[in-house]
């Protein structure tokens, strides 16, 4: 059994059909590339696995859990899905930076929100746990928890400032960690949204073209970060129009066309050698050699 | 004389602030959740609500003042309510809708990515409004909200129409005796009130010039 495996996914905007059976799986540790002209279903199968466009019907399985069965009633629970939504992680290609925190509470937001979730279902957690106390207990023992909770967020709140000042050195952009997301070039903005994505620590990392908004000199420091994550053994779900990065990074390779694969393999197998004829074409335009 | 008629515009001030600021306390949240109604998925709520506030902001806000007022007593033989609890009631609920179609033009020029970032990192729907929206939900709306609000300080002088005592009409009863600078004079009330507002406005608008939505 593959760590991550999608099959036969389907999905459909009004009469238009963009995934037509998407079928693939990664292992742990593996970077996947998706390749394939505007239109192919590339953007939306990424949207199908973080949840953020619900498939049809397929099936989503990560680490023996199946995380989406087509079947399954729509009326699904918020909360169900953010948890779902946590083993992912989602560099968009607008960035999508929150503009009125700065790059530390960008990064910080989601894992101490998460954090306070937490402190707030342990406080409530007390209540039922004093229960079965003696009442004269009851005071001291509340007490104790309380504390003990308190101690826990300020630990944990530590961890997380160091966690997210760590990720942004990884990023390369320590100077600017108090800066706001207008005070940054596009390039940077978007290390800092692979930075935030990182902090939660999902178990697959997906981009979403996460060069095509920026301007081609700012590509490259982008590229190099996301090369870096490939050497720290992170899964990873790429889609891109750079070829060349492609072939450097990727384990393995999807040609998308039509919303189907229609071709995967290694970046050799893909790139020096493709059987399909689409491949070919796709690959023959000046604008991907 | 100059200071008779100062002090009893001071009077008449107090009714006058009365309805500005309970209006906008009552109104800047009623309205939010008006926003929300029009916006909603589903589709009776948001075609109700929709009617409502073309009804309110398509009638003058005099006709409605005098409709709250009037209105129950006529049709339902209901007794009569104060004047200035009419006068609020018109005012939020006119004043609710406008804001609401300023609220709903501000979340719906929000990108789609602020929200979708917020889902994909895991947080909630409140979460996702409360921390990362609404500033800039604020920051996109306060040039509408200011002229708004601003507005609402002569509109206060609307009051008038069922007898509630707010600056104008002092100044007007005054005319009605033969007096008639105190009218012009009430200008300058109004002057200052929207002066230390639009000063307000500025300096919210300042303080969230370091970022940019």
């Amino acid at each position: 059994m593959a760590f991550f495996e999608v099959k036969n996914l389907y999905k459909k905007f009004g009469n238009t059909e963009v995934l037509k059976g998407v079928s693939f799986s990664v292992e742990k540790g593996e970077v996947l590339v998706i390749i394939g002209s505007s239109g192919s279903g590339k953007t939306t199968l990424l949207r199908c696995l973080n949840f953020l466009e619900r498939a049809d019907c397929g099936e989503i399985i990560l680490n023996d859990e199946v995380l989406f069965e087509g079947k399954e009633s729509k009326s699904r629970k918020d909360n169900e899905i953010r948890a779902k939504r946590l083993h992912f992680g989602l560099v968009f290609q607008s960035f999508n930076l929150f503009p009125q925190y700065n790059v530390l509470q960008n990064v910080c937001l989601a894992p101490k929100l998460l954090l306070k979730e937490e402190i707030n279902q342990l406080t409530k957690n007390i209540k039922s746990e004093i229960k079965s106390l003696p009442s004269a207990e009851r005071k001291e023992y509340k007490k104790k928890r309380l504390n003990d909770i308190k101690d826990y967020k300020n630990q944990k709140t530590n961890n997380i400032s160091k966690e997210a000042i760590r990720l942004i050195e990884r990023v390369g952009l320590q100077e600017k960690i108090n800066n706001y997301p207008c005070e940054l070039s596009g390039g940077q903005c978007q290390r800092v949204a692979i930075a935030r994505a990182l902090a939660l620590n999902p178990e697959i990392l997906c981009f979403d073209e996460p060069t095509s908004a920026l301007d081609p000199g700012l590509t490259d420091e982008v590229l190099k970060v996301i090369k870096g994550l490939k050497n720290s053994d992170r899964t990873m779900i790429v889609v891109t129009h750079e070829m060349a990065f492609a072939k450097e990074v990727g384990d393995k390779i999807i040609f998308m066309a039509d919303g189907v694969v229609e071709e995967e393999g290694s970046p050799a197998e893909v790139f020096e050698r493709p059987k399909s004829e689409k491949t070919k074409a796709f690959l023959r335009m000046p604008y991907n050699e | 004389m100059f200071v008779e008629v100062t002090l009893a515009l001071f009077e008449g001030l107090i009714n006058t602030c009365i309805i500005f600021f309970i209006t906008l306390l009552a109104a800047l949240p009623l309205g939010l959740l008006i926003a929300f109604g029009s916006m909603s998925k589903i589709k009776p709520i948001s075609k109700v609500i929709k009617v409502f506030v073309w009804i309110i902001r398509g009638t003058p806000l005099m006709l409605q003042i005098i409709a709250i007022y009037y209105g129950p007593a006529l049709i339902f033989d209901l007794g009569i309510m104060p004047r200035l609890i009419a006068v609020l009631v018109a005012f939020i609920i006119n004043y609710a809708c406008y804001f609401s179609e300023i609220y709903r033009g501000g979340i719906e020029s929000i990108s789609k990515g602020q929200y979708e970032a917020g889902q994909v990192l895991g947080l909630t729907k409140g979460q996702i409004f409360n921390k990362i929206i609404l500033l800039q939900l604020v920051k996109r709306i306060i040039p509408a909200m200011s002229n708004e609000v601003i507005t609402l300080v002569k509109d206060t002088s609307l009051a008038r129409v069922i007898v509630v005592t707010e600056v104008l009409k002092v100044a007007q009863d005054y005319a009605a005796k033969g007096l008639i600078w105190p009218l012009f004079y009430t200008g300058v009330y109004y002057l200052v009130f929207v002066g230390v507002l639009t000063l307000l406005f500025n300096f919210i608008e300042k303080k969230m010039d370091y970022f940019k939505v």
